[in-house]
């Protein structure tokens, strides 16, 4: 595997005794989308600090492009830009020289004809002589982006990218994304959003209390632990589920209007055939049906609350996506 | 050894742009306070003092004047530029850039360093203007002056690493500096106290700046010029000692 981070079994304890990552074990691949899904708390941020350097690790190693981030800390870092989580910018300095000093950080020369058309990209060329202090919450992101971007980096890490950020910047930030992993950019962002994880990258990790639980390839991800749902309507609630469908994985709704049957993608059959062949020798007449897959989010869920994590504090709204019947 | 230049360049001139903002303030501020010092202690009250070691009493304050706004303004630029970023989180992007910490430091207490000399240069232009102003050593002049404002900002430096909040900046300034100024010899002879109180001030690390720096104009000092300026380097050296320490640990920057 071609990978352009390397960690072996970090760790992290803070003074107060918390631990905030245990023993992580992760190659991230070179030009690759990497989400980091887990809820507050997880060890997410401390994860990204630690490989970017503000983040002293308690043990393990961490080599981006086979540098060490302690022995060789300025070949690590200048691979590396960082669009942290909170909106930390100075306040009386504008736009144009927060950028081009973020760039002198990283020991590269002015180069006005590229922050230029970094700042045009991200609709920030306007501003750019404003001071920061006076730019709305959405352009103090975007501010971000540019500084993280300014010293043309290899890796971009984006934590929490889209907290607070309103629909407009988050099409331009995923344009962005996109653009950047065409040209061979390596991304890693965190989120708690399943959907932005669904829609932007190709592998996803799980991460809570410290530990990595899962890291996977998107789309085996989906399919592996991907369970669908046939809800079958009745032209005519019943009572009862009938005896012939005992065998089979299915619950009756309270009005007796719907039967939900819960199979596995993975198999060689689904048993739909044999199920709505049941039903008919039932003397049940079908209205209506459709299937329901797991979204990544029900798996995220289904993870974490494994993991032992409250359910209740995530408040994530559970969300399914309906699709069309499926002939199996 | 490979030393990020571009980096010490931008922190330093940042820190400039910060001074230069508010130049009216950086500067006007001094030129006043001087000047009002001047019409009290030098004219009200210094008329009425004859001569300190045959320095007319005007004259005679010009370097403990100077060494109080040096001292009390290199610490306020060193604390506030390293403690503003690290108040704001925007230090994030310094503390994860390839710059050494002795590179962030030369950027942050190179700048500190060169606004209180200019400050130093200023003050001394405003005296002029007060007293008839003969500097005797002018190479001893500037090397105490260069060597307190860097060794008070590296000392700034420190205490805007350490603080954590926004009294911690102003307390040390306000509760240890400013005594130790005005205890220091700054504004009399310490030949002009009891001898127990003679005593004490030889404790007093300012006592020895100013005596230094007043050698350099008037070829009087209350002790030995060879020990204020072996004061100044002990001074100096500490400072970078505690910071390289801060710096190893990870101190208040590095969780």
């Amino acid at each position: 595997m071609n990978s352009i981070v390397s960690i072996q079994n970090l760790s992290k304890v803070y003074e107060g005794g918390h631990q905030a990552l245990k023993e992580i074990n992760l190659e991230i691949k070179k030009g690759e989308i990497l989400a980091l899904l887990g809820p507050n708390g997880a060890g997410k941020t401390t994860l990204i600090s630690t490989i970017c350097g503000i983040v002293s690790p308690s043990s393990g190693t961490v080599k981006v492009n086979g540098h060490d981030i302690i022995k060789n800390y300025r070949d690590s870092r200048q691979m590396i830009g960082l669009v942290p989580q909170e909106l930390t910018l100075g306040a009386f300095e504008t736009v144009w020289n927060t950028i081009n000093f973020s760039r002198g950080l990283f020991g590269k020369k002015r180069d006005d004809a590229y922050l230029e058309k970094l700042l045009k990209e991200l609709s920030l060329w306007d501003k750019k002589t404003n001071e920061l202090r006076t730019l709305s919450g959405g352009m103090k992101r975007r501010v971000l982006i540019a500084k993280a971007l300014s010293h043309q980096p290899e890796i971009l890490f984006l934590d929490e990218p889209t907290a607070g950020v309103d629909v407009e910047l988050r099409k331009d930030m995923w344009n962005i994304v996109r653009r950047l992993r065409e040209s061979g950019v390596t991304i890693i962002l965190t989120t708690h959003y399943i959907e932005e994880a669904e829609e932007i990258a190709d592998r996803i990790g799980v991460i809570n209390n410290g530990e990595l639980l899962l890291i996977e390839d998107k789309k085996e991800l989906m399919h592996k632990l991907g369970q669908k749902q046939l809800i079958v309507e009745l032209k005519e609630p019943t009572e009862n589920l009938p005896n012939l469908l005992s065998k089979y994985n299915v619950s009756l709704s309270q009005d007796g209007a719907k039967i939900t049957y819960t199979y596995d993608t993975r198999g060689d059959g689904t048993g739909i055939t044999s199920l709505l062949q049941a039903i008919n020798e039932s003397g049940l007449v079908l209205k209506d049906m459709q299937t329901t897959q797991s979204s990544l989010e029900d798996i995220f869920v289904h993870l974490v609350h494994d993991d032992g994590f409250d359910q209740k504090e995530k408040n994530i709204d559970q969300t399914a996506k309906e699709e069309k019947p499926d002939a199996h | 050894m490979r030393i990020n230049l571009q980096a010490i360049k931008v922190i330093y001139k940042y820190e400039m742009l910060r001074a230069w903002k508010t130049l009216f303030q950086s500067l006007a501020s001094p030129v006043i306070s001087t000047a009002l010092y001047f019409v009290v202690f030098g004219s009200a009250i210094g008329s009425r003092i004859d001569t300190i070691e045959g320095v007319s009493y005007g004259l005679f304050i010009v370097p403990g004047l100077t060494m109080l706004s040096l001292l009390t303004q290199s610490i306020a630029n060193a604390s506030f530029g390293i403690f503003f970023p690290k108040f704001t989180g925007s230090i994030y992007e310094v503390l994860s850039a390839p710059v050494s910490f002795f590179e962030i430091m030369v950027g942050y207490v190179g700048a500190a360093a060169t606004k209180s000399f200019i400050l130093g240069v200023v003050i001394l232009i405003t005296a002029s203007f007060f007293v008839d102003l003969k500097i005797a050593h002018p190479v001893w002049m500037a090397t105490f002056l260069i060597l307190t404002c860097i060794s008070f900002s590296l000392f700034g430096f420190i205490i805007g690493l350490w603080a954590n909040n926004f009294e911690k900046l102003q307390i040390i300034p306000l509760l240890i500096i400013t005594p130790l100024v005005f205890l220091g010899g700054s504004f009399y002879s310490v030949s002009m106290l009891p001898p127990f109180w003679q005593t004490v001030t030889l404790f007093n690390p300012v006592l020895y700046l100013v005596s230094g720096f007043r050698w350099s104009f008037f070829e009087v000092s209350d002790v030995n010029v060879g020990l204020s300026l072996g004061m100044i380097v002990v001074f100096l050296v500490a400072c970078l000692l505690v910071i390289s320490w801060m710096f190893k640990t990870g101190y208040r920057l590095k969780e």
